[in-house]
């Protein structure tokens, strides 16, 4: 038993074993990797994806796939510079996450009401997205050189940045979400068996309404993080976030059938991959390996963990 | 034993589980004949046919094609030895036409690329047989009684010398059941076999030659159809002694009317013009196969859609929503446990409180402690095992798995309970267990309504019992003064109304 037991807490943690062993192989390879300002540069670089990745979390554990984060993304960007640059900067950051709320929220119906996969919904909004972004936009740059904007993205709060709080924040939330509440709990049972959740009297409906609607918000969450970093609205923003939040999820461990999962998963898998092209950097390694080692370490966390799925 | 026979086991025994389906059947089909499977719900029939075309794997037993034993018996050996199955529910390729799906896998072909030629080699078959359909066609466009003569053609083509037919006449009209009757005459008539699963007397006594009567997983005997009657084979089906399975006493002081159904009709073939259940009151529903007992019950609580009047102590549901039913204290136990009951990938304390979400929370938080002390005091009610309440129920037994589903459906006191199928693939002591449970409830005042095929344990539960037949209540029978064999004779009896009123 025991040796199931220690082949069970591999595949359990196989994200966090390989964590711990590239973070001790890039600390024996490089002096500059274990030092404050490379580790919060990695954190702060990646707060956007792991947003993102937090919220389609739930999502995939509620049995969906989210395909238009990409581009509501891309909307949150050209929506909040515009509105920085012609409104109000401060009404452009916080406009923004509502806007991928709606957006979320409109996949949310288009899945239920249509009775589609969200697969298939997705990659249809998103074409529609994006395409409002585009027209929205007009094509170009919208640049937003304004301090009032800009301090999101760039600004610290007791010697870290401030995406990095938000990304925390919104982790613990999403967490408390899912461990404690009536409603997380609903997502379990919608992805891990929705016949049974009907005939529980759970209105399975809106409980995906609500997990769609939440990556939509983290999105547009995102989307400001980036936007007033780099003080450019634009919509190409974006662009396969959404593959990169999906591959973070499932390489956390998360199961893509749905009904199982957690939020710290999905970070970690984010992280994982950062760690990643972090040590191609420090490392001055060919960047041409990078995307072949990066494929390799997906398929190989996804299939240790597959061994273990009974399904 | 017989040297003549086509295909013959000896020793069959299949286990789901801790289940036991089948076994020890022997049976030996003989070339050329027409071969009633025919038991009671449950008894084992249509595992056997499954078996014998190698779709379930026998746990234990040996099978022999003209006696060659085989060691391996699966769909592809199954086919290769010359035996088809026919599936209840068809296996064709809905968007292929006729003739693609009848040589699936056995296309001409010149290096891979397809020669087309099936439309022409279909017409030869259908001259040979005398079967016929559009080439054509798509597959999809065909009815049920089309699709099968599909499926006969495909065991043609592939030189199939038996045909397993699981229930084919669950969804054909008298004259389609007529027309396939002919057809199995004729695949007789070349030397063919034809193994016949069925629950239809009738149809077994007017086509077969010899029939094969299983009860509880074994099988009774196989005689000659020709000195078989309705009556004989009721009585052969029921087994001369039962096994006295202990029930609760029944209570029989009722209060109420809790439950009163009006004119229920719902686009799947319910119609019950009135139902009433009082409080403390256990009313069975006893059927045959496909009689529309779940489907009952599922417009009841508003999991089908369905017009008419359900009433809970008084009040009217207007929403007619699961949700609405879950909270006026009507609830459904239902019968599919991994389908539609339990959530797999949650622990136990979390099947339990999922209905009860409002009760066990504040403000949307849920309060962990008063779930863990309502999934304890569950465990330790139905005496659930192991006893852990973050167990992992997917690796429960049967038994323990049901007593978790019904121990969920308890915690809310519910004021009307409904159980399909209550005690399926359970063993015994979890089996009482579940009646010590529900004889219990109903003596606290729950309205209980028990849908069982096992008739006797609809007789043993309940105070009042309906038989159903074609989504309709057609007769109500006091199940103290009468026995299990005229139940099933009086369903046998309703059916066979049926067939003559079409």
């Amino acid at each position: 038993m025991t040796r199931a037991k220690t082949l069970h807490f591999l595949q359990n943690y196989a994200v966090l074993i390989l964590i711990a062993l590239l973070v001790a192989a890039l600390t024996l390879l490089s002096d500059s990797f274990l030092t404050g300002r490379n580790l919060l540069n990695i954190l702060n670089q990646n707060a956007p994806l792991a947003i993102m990745a937090s919220a389609m979390t739930l999502v995939i554990i509620v049995g969906g796939f989210d395909l238009s984060v990409g581009a509501i993304f891309a909307m949150g960007s050209v929506t909040s510079a515009w509105l920085a640059v012609n409104v109000n900067p401060f009404l452009g950051l916080a406009l923004a996450p509502f806007v991928g709320l709606a957006l979320g929220y409109a996949n949310g119906i288009a899945i239920t009401a249509l009775r589609v996969h969200s697969f298939l919904a997705t990659i249809a909004t998103a074409l529609i997205f994006k395409g409002i972004a585009v027209a929205l936009s007009d094509g170009r740059l919208i640049s937003a050189r304004i301090d009032d904007f800009t301090w999101l993205g760039r600004g610290k709060f007791l010697g870290v940045f401030n995406s990095v709080w938000v990304m925390v924040l919104f982790a613990l939330v999403l967490t408390f979400l899912l461990t404690r509440t009536t409603f997380g709990r609903k997502l379990f049972a919608v992805g891990g068996n929705e016949e049974a959740a009907i005939l529980s009297g759970i209105r399975t409906n809106r409980v995906k309404i609500a997990a769609f609607a939440i990556a939509g918000f983290a999105a547009g969450l995102a989307s400001i993080i980036t936007t007033s970093r780099v003080a450019l609205g634009q919509a190409t923003a974006g662009d396969g976030m959404e593959l990169q939040a999906i591959a973070a999820v499932i390489l956390g461990g998360t199961s893509i059938y749905g009904g199982q999962g957690a939020v710290w998963r999905s970070l970690a898998g984010v992280f994982l991959l950062a760690l990643v092209n972090n040590g191609f950097n420090i490392l001055g390694i060919d960047p041409f390996f990078r995307d072949l080692t990066m494929g390799l370490i997906i398929l190989a966390a996804v299939g240790i963990s597959a061994l273990g799925q009974r399904r | 034993m017989s040297t003549d026979a086509l295909l013959s086991v000896r020793g069959i025994g299949v286990r789901f589980g801790d289940v036991e389906v089948l076994s020890g059947v022997d049976l030996d089909i003989r070339p050329g004949e027409i071969h009633g499977l025919i038991g009671e719900n449950g008894a084992g029939k249509s595992t056997l046919g499954k078996v014998l075309g190698g779709y379930y794997r026998a746990t234990s037993g040996k099978i022999t094609v003209s006696g060659q034993l085989q060691s391996s018996w699966d769909t592809p050996a199954a086919l290769a030895n010359g035996v088809a199955i026919m599936h209840q529910e068809l296996q064709l390729v809905p968007a292929l036409t006729v003739a693609q799906n009848v040589f699936l896998g056995l296309e001409e072909n010149f290096n891979g690329i397809l020669r087309g030629t099936e439309a022409a080699r279909l017409e030869t078959l259908m001259q040979q047989s005398g079967l016929r359909l559009d080439p054509n066609a798509r597959t999809s466009s065909l009815t049920i009684a089309e699709q099968q003569k599909i499926e006969i053609l495909r065991a043609l083509a592939r030189q199939s010398r038996v045909i397993v037919m699981d229930e084919p006449t669950a969804s054909l009209s008298k004259s389609e059941i007529d027309q396939l009757h002919r057809i199995m005459r004729n695949l007789r008539d070349e030397g063919r076999s034809v193994i016949y699963v069925t629950h239809f007397l009738n149809d077994i006594l007017e086509v077969t030659d010899r029939i094969t009567v299983l009860r509880n997983g074994e099988k009774v005997h196989t005689r000659d159809t020709a000195g078989e009657t309705r009556e004989t084979l009721v009585s052969a089906m029921l087994g001369g002694e039962k096994m006295d399975t202990l029930y609760p006493p029944k209570n029989r002081d009722h209060g109420e009317v809790v439950l009163s159904v009006r004119d229920l009709i719902s686009p799947n073939g319910t119609q019950v013009d009135r139902l009433e259940i009082r409080a403390g009151e256990i009313v069975g529903l006893a059927g045959l196969v496909g009689a529309g007992r779940s489907e009952i019950a599922r417009a009841i609580i508003g999991a089908d859609p369905s017009t008419g009047t359900v009433e809970v102590a008084g009040r009217v549901l207007t929403r007619r929503s699961i949700a609405d039913a879950t909270e006026a204290g009507i609830v459904m136990v239902p019968e599919d446990r991994r389908g539609q009951g339990l959530v797999m990938s949650l622990p136990v304390r979390a099947n339990i409180s999922l209905p009860h979400l409002r009760a066990l929370s504040s403000g949307g938080v849920m309060a962990k402690a008063r779930e863990r002390a309502l999934a304890l005091g569950l465990i330790k009610q139905l005496d659930v095992r192991p006893a852990i309440i973050d167990g992992d129920v997917s690796n429960y037994s049967g038994g323990n798995q049901q007593k978790v589903l019904i121990g969920k459906w308890l915690a809310g006191d519910p004021r009307v309970l409904i159980l399909d199928e209550p005690s399926r693939g359970v063993d015994v002591g979890a089996r009482e267990t579940i009646h010590r449970e529900i004889g219990r409830l109903a003596g606290q005042g729950v309205a209980i309504l028990v849908i069982s095929s096992e008739i006797e344990e609809v007789l043993g539960l309940a105070t009042r019992v309906f038989l159903v037949d074609r989504g309709r209540l057609v007769d109500e029978i006091d199940p103290d003064r009468v026995s299990e064999a005229q139940v099933l004779a009086a369903l046998f009896n309703h059916q066979g109304m049926g067939d003559a009123a079409e």
